[in-house]
This record gives structure tokens, sequence and C-alpha cells, in this order.
């Protein structure tokens, strides 16, 4: 059984009002953090803990708070990235909805340690019943002097705001949100400059996912050296995932980083293994975004080794053989689920929501999409499978924000580790259209070469 | 910001740029440091438009590899970067024309910007001075990989001085920032994302602004076109001379390229510099009012100064003016008096052929190609 942080309450009655929150030992790291330390002491514990970012690129959450800019007589701001749009992804939802005073805790404590006395919660649009949970919780903050002038007479004051987006992917795109909060069409800006220098209203800002926030509370309360401890390696303390697709147990689960992928989807403890007898095709270990892996690469690297569920397990081997933890999206396909047709609805998703700006992005996600609906309907070319992988490698890296990536990268690993599914659906055409390709070969064992 | 040329700077920045080295002030940006030096060297800009603060960054056809980031940093820059928005630093190495890389994300670039565009150049009135054209020749490939419909919009009537084609449009952004920067309130934007995402006004409301004509010199492509020169004339056919006036309107520059056949007038634009933008005048953008660019079409309403220089190798130097010596046919001479075969004769596939439009004294008309019976 492993440690929890965020969750172990989730499951009290009414842990959603104030007053069980605060019996159960909410809001300690708020006291602890204004009455005892300084807010230099709270990012240093924060960087001790080896907090990364819980949105989806994993860098250092110390560090990130460490690099903004405290010019003199310029307000900062705190900015909580709510906008869980990720497909696969819905872990912060289930945080929100479940332990809100979590988020409001982790906050206020990261708005004292940055200086910050107007936070933001911006939230997808569709996650409408939310806000008026969380404008509760802020509101019962309020009443108990959490919030507001003069927290717990520390001097401190903060507000929080919850502001609604309206249904766009590409606003969870940090800089794209700011644009959004400020009430602006929400195109992702060119960096530099980055937001830790001229974010919000172009003064200082740090935007943070909703988890990573949260993680604050028990890095203050337990020290960073004590949350450092859980994990291996960089990946510390606890990560919750969001497993959803052919397995038996879907849902939001809360790991410390010391499980195998292998040990998440079987044991019962998690997943509880792939639902109705089937078995294990391939799996896009952390949302839609980042690379799909067959099944013999997801429970062992390339290497032979034991995959993990870790930053650093799950990236081993780059691209070419592995994937990333992003965040947390764990979609599980089984051997009944069509690859290509998988591909091409990802393709459809960052179609629709590419924001239109940079012309690699907007003009190249339609075509793999038409392309992947001319493959999937068994009207495709042998040579539009590279044309295809041509496309996504022109789209990677030459865009202005990360979607463009976020769009190849799926596209990419399907061609790479499921060529012979692409291949099989253009050359038996009729038959693609009647039934699936199957399990095949994606789950041998890989050969690893035996060196000296 | 690129044009933010921080004074209290102490000295240069050196900066190499396809093995040529120069120094420029710092915060300079890399595209700008190119043009410093000209030529090949220079990425092509499709968004960036020096006097529109904030542009740039979206086309992706200004990328280049950074070799090495400073004297301080000299590690390589990972992705290639658009280089209208990414400024100098000192002893940075930049890789433009002599990097695959970058000559390969160009010609995805390229071939991305036309993937939707409907290429009618025979029937735009931009044809001859497209930014588009130019790139498509210069960095694109010869064929299309792209076999599906191309992307339509319905038509939208802006006003009566502009024309608007959106099919044609690469979402360049420019001419919102002109509204924004040059006029009072902006009534056109973005509207909808993504590929389906299209320049329009809201709820069809006519542009109509003092400045607005100027949206038309910044837009790249022949999205933006102008309503009273709309199938006057192909533009290599036109005349293009230096003229100003004086505008009573302070912030109209006055100072403008007059597009002539014969006498007559028929276009009237800013003056633009060697990359396509309006020609600064005391540091200041040249920008016209919509009265000089519109209702001044008679060359009694100008001073005109002379003849446009235009660069040699522009569509617009190929035309025939009046006057112009032609070179003599030489084919019947060397070969001993017998004229080489002629194909095809079109004057005589249709009436229309018989006209020579080279010849015509003003422009053409319906007149000019009517049947004289």
């Amino acid at each position: 059984m492993g440690r929890k942080l965020l969750l172990d309450k989730a499951h009290i009655e009414n842990i959603r009002l104030y007053d069980v929150y605060r019996r159960e030992g909410g809001y300690r790291s708020v006291e602890k953090a204004l009455k005892t330390m300084s807010p230099d002491a709270v990012t240093e514990e924060v960087k001790k803990s080896g907090l990364r970012g819980r949105g989806g690129a994993g860098f250092p959450t110390g560090m990130k708070w460490s690099f903004l800019a405290k010019p003199e007589g310029v307000p900062r701001y705190l900015v909580v990235n709510a906008d869980e749009s990720e497909p696969g992804t819905f872990k912060d939802r289930y945080l929100m909805e479940f332990i809100p005073h979590l988020l409001i805790e982790g906050m206020i404590t990261s708005s004292f340690a940055l200086g910050s006395n107007r936070a933001y919660i911006y939230i997808r649009g569709e996650y409408a019943w939310i806000v008026d949970i969380l404008e509760q919780a802020i509101q019962e903050a309020k009443n108990n002097g959490f919030l507001g002038k003069n927290i717990l007479g520390s001097g401190f004051d903060c507000e929080i705001y919850v502001q609604r987006g309206a249904g766009a992917y590409i606003c969870g795109e940090e800089t794209a949100l700011l644009e959004s909060l400020e009430g602006k069409r929400g195109n992702p800006r060119i960096k530099p400059p980055f937001p830790a220098v001229k974010g919000l209203w172009d003064c200082p800002t740090v935007v943070n996912n909703v988890e990573t926030i949260a993680a604050v509370v028990p890095i203050i309360n337990e020290g960073g050296e004590e949350y450092a401890k859980i994990g291996i390696g960089k990946s510390t303390g606890t990560k919750l995932i969001s497993a959803c697709g052919n397995i038996k147990k879907q849902g939001v689960y809360e790991i410390d980083m010391t499980i195998s992928v292998e040990e998440f989807i079987y044991s019962d403890e998690y997943c509880g293994g792939i639902a109705n007898g089937r078995k294990l095709k391939a799996c896009i270990p952390g949302g839609s975004s980042v690379p799909i892996l067959p099944a013999n690469l997801l429970l062992t690297t390339a290497k032979g080794e034991k995959r993990m569920m870790t930053y650093e397990s799950l990236a081993d081997g780059g691209f070419a053989t592995g994937s990333m933890m992003g965040s947390g999206g764990f979609i599980v396909l089984d051997d009944t689920q069509c690859v290509v047709k998988h591909t091409y609805t990802l393709a459809r998703f960052y179609r629709h929501e590419s924001c239109g700006q940079c012309s690699p992005c907007r003009e190249g996600t339609g075509w793999m999409e038409k392309i992947l609906l001319n493959i999937e309907n068994g009207k495709g070319k042998m040579s539009d499978i590279d044309l295809l992988w041509d496309i996504q490698r022109k789209i990677e890296g030459n865009t202005i924000c990360p979607l463009g990536d976020a769009a190849a990268w799926p596209v990419a690993a399907a061609i790479r580790h499921f060529r012979d599914e692409f291949e099989w659906h253009i050359t038996n055409a009729d038959e693609a259209q009647r039934r699936n390709y199957g399990l095949m070969h994606y789950a041998d064992p890989i050969h690893v070469p035996v060196t000296a | 910001m690129a044009d933010e040329v921080k004074k209290e700077a102490p000295a240069n920045f050196k900066v190499t740029i396809d093995n040529i080295t120069i120094e420029v002030a710092p915060g300079t940006s890399i595209l700008n440091a190119a043009r410093k030096i000209g030529g090949d060297v220079t990425p092509p800009a499709m968004c960036y438009y020096s006097k529109l603060q904030g542009s740039g960054g979206k086309c992706r056809t200004c990328l280049v590899e950074v070799a090495a980031g400073s004297t301080a940093d000299p590690r390589p820059m990972p992705k290639l970067v658009a280089s209208c928005r990414t400024n100098v630093m000192d002893g940075m190495i930049v890789k433009n024309i002599t990097s695959d890389r970058v000559q390969d994300a160009r010609a995805g670039v390229v071939e991305f910007l036309l993937l939707n565009h409907p290429l009618d150049c025979p029937i735009c009135d931009q044809a001859g001075e497209c930014h588009l054209q130019d790139l498509g020749y210069e960095h694109g490939k010869e064929g299309t990989r792209y076999e599906f419909k191309r992307r339509t919009f319905e038509k939208e009537d802006i006003g009566p001085y502009i024309q608007l084609h959106m099919t044609r449009c690469i979402l360049c952004y420019r001419c919102t920032y002109v509204a924004d920067q040059l006029t009072d309130n902006r009534v056109h934007g973005i509207l909808d994302r993504g590929d389906h995402a299209e320049i329009s006004t809201y709820i069809s409301k006519a542009i109509d602004n003092d400045f607005s004509g100027n949206m038309i010199d910044v837009c790249p492509v022949g999205a933006l076109t102008d309503k009273t020169f709309r199938f006057k004339n192909r533009v290599w056919f036109t005349k293009p001379v230096d003229a100003h006036r004086d505008c009573d309107n302070p912030k109209c520059c006055g100072k403008v390229t007059l597009w002539q056949r014969g006498d007559d007038v028929l276009r009237v634009t800013s003056r633009k510099d060697e990359w396509g933008e309006v020609q600064s005048y005391d540091g200041k953008p040249g920008w016209i009012c919509n009265i000089c660019r519109f209702d001044k079409k008679k060359a009694s309403d100008w001073i005109i100064e002379g003849p446009t220089s235009i660069s040699r190798h522009s569509v617009i130097s190929q035309g025939h003016y009046e006057g112009l010596q032609k070179p003599k046919e030489t084919i019947a001479e060397v070969m001993g008096g017998r004229d080489p075969k002629l194909l095809m004769d079109i004057h005589s596939i249709s009436d229309v052929n018989s006209v020579e439009i080279a010849s015509l004294p003003g422009p053409a008309t319906s007149k000019t190609f009517e049947k004289s019976e």
C-alpha cells in the first residue's frame, strides 16, 4: 500500500466543507508557513522536496518559483492552471471536486512564498459545477480568516479568484491561459519573455498545475526532505494518475512513484488488470499528447529493465522506445482497439484545438487528420505513411507553443511502433473495415542484445 | 521587442549570420541584423512587419538555426528559432541558408502555407507583388502532396474600399495590428480557431476608418485588396511613380506611389522599401490616409516626383512601358531570312487576343475588347 498525501482524506464525508477539512488537520501548512517561516524558506522547502510540475512538462517547481522576477512595486501573480483538457487526464477535476480546500490551502501557502496578493484559478469552462465548489471553499476560507487582509495576523493579504475558460484546449498552455485570463483571444504568446518575467498584465507570474499547488501542502506540513524520501531518484512524492480505457477499475489513483507499470495495471489495488479478459495491446501513459507504447515496451524498457511509474523510467529510451509521464492520463488499449482509428481520433482533436496562429500547426494538423481518415476508411495509400511521418516531422519543434509537438508525437509514435498495423489497414482495406488487426506481436518479449 | 533599441547599451553586439559577421546594437532581432547584411542571408518574413509592434513569430518562415547562443554561453539552441522575435546576443552564430535543417523546415512551412491557398494568382490583384508568390518561388517545391479539397469560406463584404478574400489569407495578423495601432477602433479580428480561423468583422460591420486602407499595404497576400483597383489592371502593366500632396490629415504623410497607366492613376499606395514594408520618413512609418488612397485618383491631385525605382528582379520591372526601346527580333536575321515555325497563332483563336494590351495608351476596359463591327 503506497503512501497517500493528497487523497488520503478525500473519502471522509463532507471533506468538501471547511469545518470537516479543518478538523482533519487542514490549513496547518498555512499556519506553519505564515507564522514560523519566511517566504524564501517556503520556496526552499519546495526546492528540497524535488517536486516537479504535475501539468505535463515535469519542470522542478522550486526552480520555477525562484526564477520569478521580483521588481519593487510591481505586483506578482500566482495562476493555477485548472484548464485540464488533455484527453485522458481528469485528476485535477477529482481533486477540486472532492477536496477543494486542499487547493485553496496550497494556493495561500504558495502565494505567501511568491509574494502574490492575488491568485487566480483558471478553470476549464466545461467544469462549470466545480466553479461553485471552489467559490464556496474560497468563501469559507475567507470567513475563517485564511483569505483576505492580514491573514492570521501575519500582515499578508491574499485573494483568490476563479475564472472560467470558454472551452479551448489551447488555454491550458500557460501563455494562452494568461491571454485568456486577460480577456483576450487565447493565443499562446511568443517566448521569451517568459511568464516569470512578463506574465499576467505584464507582471511576473507563476503558472502551476492544480496538483502541483496541492502538493505544496504536504511538503510544508512534513518538510521538503521528508517528501523527497518518497519515490525514486528525481521522481519524488506522490502523483495522481487518472487511469482509463480497457481496464477493470478506471479512476484516479494516487501512487508514490515506486511501483512498476505492470503492477499499476494488473494489481487489484490499482487498475485491476485488463477488462473482459482481453490482453494489453498498447498504452498512452501520460495523456493523449505523449507517445503511445506497445505492450512490450510499456512493461519493460528497451534495455530489458522493468518500467516504473516514474518520470525517468517512463521516458527511458527517449521517443524511440520510451514515452513520458506527462499529465498522468493513463489510457490503456486492449487487443480489440485499432491504433489507426485511435490515432485518427487524436489527430482530429488536435486539428480542432489548434489555435491557428502559426502555420505548421494550423495547416499540418488538418492535413494529418484527413490522411488518417483516408487510411481508416480504407482509402489510404502506402505512401501516406511516409507522408504522415514527414508532416509530423515538419510540425514538431517548429511551432510557437507545445501544441504542435503534442499533435505530432502521437502520430509519430503510432507510426514508429505500429507501422505494420497501418500497412495492414492499407493492404487489407476491406478486411480492415470489418475487423481489427488484433494484438499480433505487440506484446512479444523484446530481444535485448547481450553486451559483454 | 525587436525594435526597442537600448540607448544606454555600451557596445555593439557581434553576430555572425551565414559566416558573415556584422555589428548591431543590442536589442536587434536576428532578422533585422540579417536585413542589414541583405541578400540571400535575410530570412523571408511573411508575418513580421517592423513598423507594427508585436507582429511576427507566427508564420515560421523566418526560422533559423542558432549554432552558438553567445560568447558567454556558446551552447546551440536546440530548436530552430523565429529570427524576427529572437534578439541577437554578443558572439551569436546564426545559420540560415547554410543550414539544411532550416531549409528543410522552411520548405515545410511554405508547403503548409500553400496547402489551402487557392493559387488563383491569374485572377488575383496581388499577383506580381505578392510575398507568397515570391516565397513559393524561392523556397517552395514544384508540386503539392495535398490531395484534398481546399478550404473555402463564405464571402463577406467588409465595406466599400477593401475586398476580403479569406481563402487567400495566411493569418499573419498584420491587418489586426494596423487596426490596433493606426486606427482608433478595431472592428475586425480573427474569429474561430485552427484551420477554420478567419478574418472577419464583428457581424459584417464595414471597416470604415481614415487609415484602414493601410491594411491593404501590409497584407502579404491577396486577402485584402483595393476595391477601387479591383480587376483594373495587372500591376506589371502599370507604371509606378512617386508623388506627394499636402494632406490635411496630420497623421498622413502624403508621400505615395501612384500606379499609372498612361496618365490615368489606377491605384495609390504608400511607398514601399526593399522589404516590401512602408517606408519611414524621419523615423516615422509613412502610412497614408484613405482620402489619399481612394479618392485622389487624378494625376492633377498630385505633385509627381518621378518614376519609382523598383527592384530589377521584381515582376513589376518587366512592365513594357511606352517609350521603351525594345530589342529587335534577330531570329529571322540569323536564320537567313527564315521565320521560326509558329506553333499556334492565338490571334485567330479569340477576338480578345487581337488586342495588343501593352500598346494601349490607357487601361484596358471592356470597351477595348468590344467587337468592331
